[in-house]
């Protein structure tokens, strides 16, 4: 289980978030919402221990982050930041062998067991067929399904992603999100990213947590969570709020 | 595979540089020559004395090179870095020249050490210059920041000498970028130090990879970005210190070398580094040979040949730089 205890996340002195305290459901999928500046994504990189805690702390498996090993948390949590550099000519393949560098030791042999990891990443963003295509020739729905075939590699038990679908048009911000979805329910896999459309988090999440200006808005199932109110509250919009006529998952309608 | 190639390779240019020079010696002569020693046999002697350090300095400044220059492109990734533009070359002939001239002629090892702080200053001062420590060197601003140092530095180089007349001295013996003083330098040391260097880099090879994605997912990798990166500035400090306390300062190998190590092996940083040590002594080797063919009995300077093969290279490489890309 990871969980925030009294968390307060900020740059500098300026608090962005205070006092948090949070669950994230052991095996389901998660959204953290919200306007823009709000902390969405400091709270994602506080929960990956990318970035250190005023005061409060995170906790996975009821120990604090900051007790972890750094290669022990990175086999049990991975993270897909927002803008990851691809080096120059690298193929997918290559790509997705590097998540296997918490795995391996000092002289780092390539063992049978990360062989198995990255064909298995492969399949499950169906890129087997592409594995030895350089990444810049994929298409973006394509070349995000290879990053996340990295952390996929890391064989991580939760698998933090910093807006996943950003910069994708709406099929491939589909495609991406069934894919965590089927992740989940396959594997078991706690998946908890950031994203910014409401009713698409609403539709292919389990859990959401809505961040405001002031804190923390509401959080839980996502007709809960989703209500005129709320929105007002996080982002200051009038909006209506009807099922979704496919999945009965609350969507928004701004007025 | 392709590593054994390069091997075979380098073997054979190795072969060469026995053979090949002012005073040609026959390939049938050469296991004779090397088998029993004669003393008289002034065949032998240019073999032994002159051209067989020259071949292992050779090795020693190429490979240190290569893998500098490996190491620096990966965690600038600036495909323009370079140990000899970037002015950590100039940086290890600077600390030598300065410690030399202060402290009277020392014996040969102890010198040698002195071009390690001047590189690993340098090194320093170019990464956060160009704003590598925060891990966000865009290929201007570390090319700049490298030219400026490297231009500081060679200016102190020349005022020293200026001033001083035993400075001229030490800078014609340790900074003229050749490999032919090289019998008389502290050669198994040396290779001592280099080897540190490169089995240093090859040990970080799998956190440069990480380090390559980004400073955030190489973290949720694991790995420390800083102490990554101090290990590759001392693994370069090594290398760098190494190959110039050997040959001078020799410009542009580090940068050749990378990218043609990675046409043949890829992106995976250890079978890159182990290419680029083999293509860098390689070449190394080659514009050593090639300087004592092309003006017998004179000779061009390998550093002055590496220059004309690189300068074009440098060229190639910045034109397919795209401004604005973080390349």
């Amino acid at each position: 289980m990871l969980e925030t205890r009294d968390l307060t996340l900020g740059y500098d002195r300026r608090p962005v978030l205070e006092r948090l305290s949070l669950q994230i459901p052991e095996g389901r999928v998660t959204a953290i919402l919200g306007p823009n500046g709000c902390g969405k994504s400091t709270l994602l990189k506080a929960l990956a221990r990318l970035s250190a805690p005023q005061a409060g702390a995170v906790l996975l498996a009821g120990e604090p982050l900051g007790q972890y090993d750094s290669r022990a948390l990175a086999r049990r949590l991975a993270i897909l930041p927002q803008s990851p550099v691809a080096p120059e000519g690298i193929t997918v393949r290559d790509l997705v062998r590097r998540g296997r560098i918490p795995w391996r030791g000092l002289l780092g042999p390539w063992r049978d067991s990360d062989e198995a990891a990255c064909r298995e990443a492969l399949a499950a963003v169906a890129l087997e067929d592409l594995a030895t295509r350089p990444l810049a020739a994929l298409s973006g729905g394509q070349r995000q399904r290879a990053w996340i075939a990295l952390v996929l590699a890391q064989t991580p038990r939760h698998l933090l992603l910093d807006e996943p679908t950003t910069f994708l048009d709406l099929v491939h911000q589909i495609e991406v999100l069934r894919l965590l979805q089927r992740l989940n329910r396959d594997r078991g896999l706690t998946v908890v990213s950031v994203l910014h459309d409401l009713s698409l988090a609403a539709r292919f999440s389990d859990h959401l947590i809505l961040l405001g200006p002031d804190g923390l808005v509401a959080e839980g199932a996502p007709s809960a969570v989703l209500t005129p109110d709320t929105l007002h509250a996080a982002f200051g919009l009038s909006a209506l709020v009807h099922p979704d006529p496919v999945s009965g998952t609350p969507m928004v309608i701004p007025c | 595979m392709r590593l054994l190639l390069l091997g075979a390779g380098l073997v054979a240019i190795m072969l060469l540089a026995m053979l090949a020079g002012a005073r040609g010696i026959a390939p049938a002569d050469l296991a004779a020559l090397l088998g029993h020693y004669d003393p008289t046999d002034p065949a032998q002697i240019t073999l032994l004395e002159i051209r067989l350090p020259r071949l292992v300095a050779g090795l020693i400044a190429g490979a240190a090179l290569g893998v500098a220059g490996m190491v620096m492109q990966a965690v600038t990734r600036n495909p323009l870095a370079d140990p000899g533009l970037l002015g950590v070359n100039a940086g290890a002939a600077f600390s030598l020249l300065l410690g030399a001239t202060l402290l009277g002629r020392g014996d040969a090892a102890s010198l040698s050490l002195l071009t390690l702080p001047g590189a690993g200053l340098a090194a320093l001062a170019v990464f956060s210059l160009g704003g590598g420590l925060a891990g966000d060197a865009g290929p201007v601003r570390l090319t700049l920041a490298g030219v400026a140092l490297n231009a500081f530095l060679l200016s102190l180089v020349s005022l020293l000498v200026l001033l001083r007349r035993e400075s001229l001295d030490v800078f014609r013996f340790w900074v003229a970028g050749s490999l032919a003083e090289a019998g008389q330098r502290p050669l198994t040391g040396l290779a001592l130090l280099a080897l540190c260097g490169i089995v240093l880099a090859l040990l970080l090879a799998p956190r440069l990879e990480a380090l390559s994605l980004g400073g955030a997912l190489a973290r949720g990798l694991g790995t420390h970005p800083g102490r990554v990166l101090a290990g590759a500035l001392l693994a370069v400090t090594l290398c760098t210190g190494a190959a110039v306390a050997v040959a001078g300062p020799i410009a542009f190998l580090g940068l050749v070398v990378p990218p043609l190590a990675r046409r043949i092996m890829g992106t995976e940083m250890r079978g890159g580094l182990i290419a680029a040590a083999l293509l860098g002594a390689g070449l190394l080797l080659l514009a050593d040979i090639a300087g004592r063919l092309l003006i017998p009995p004179g000779e061009i300077r390998a550093g002055v040949m590496t220059a004309l093969l690189g300068g074009p290279v440098f060229l190639w490489i910045a034109r397919r730089l795209r401004p604005g890309e973080g390349a």
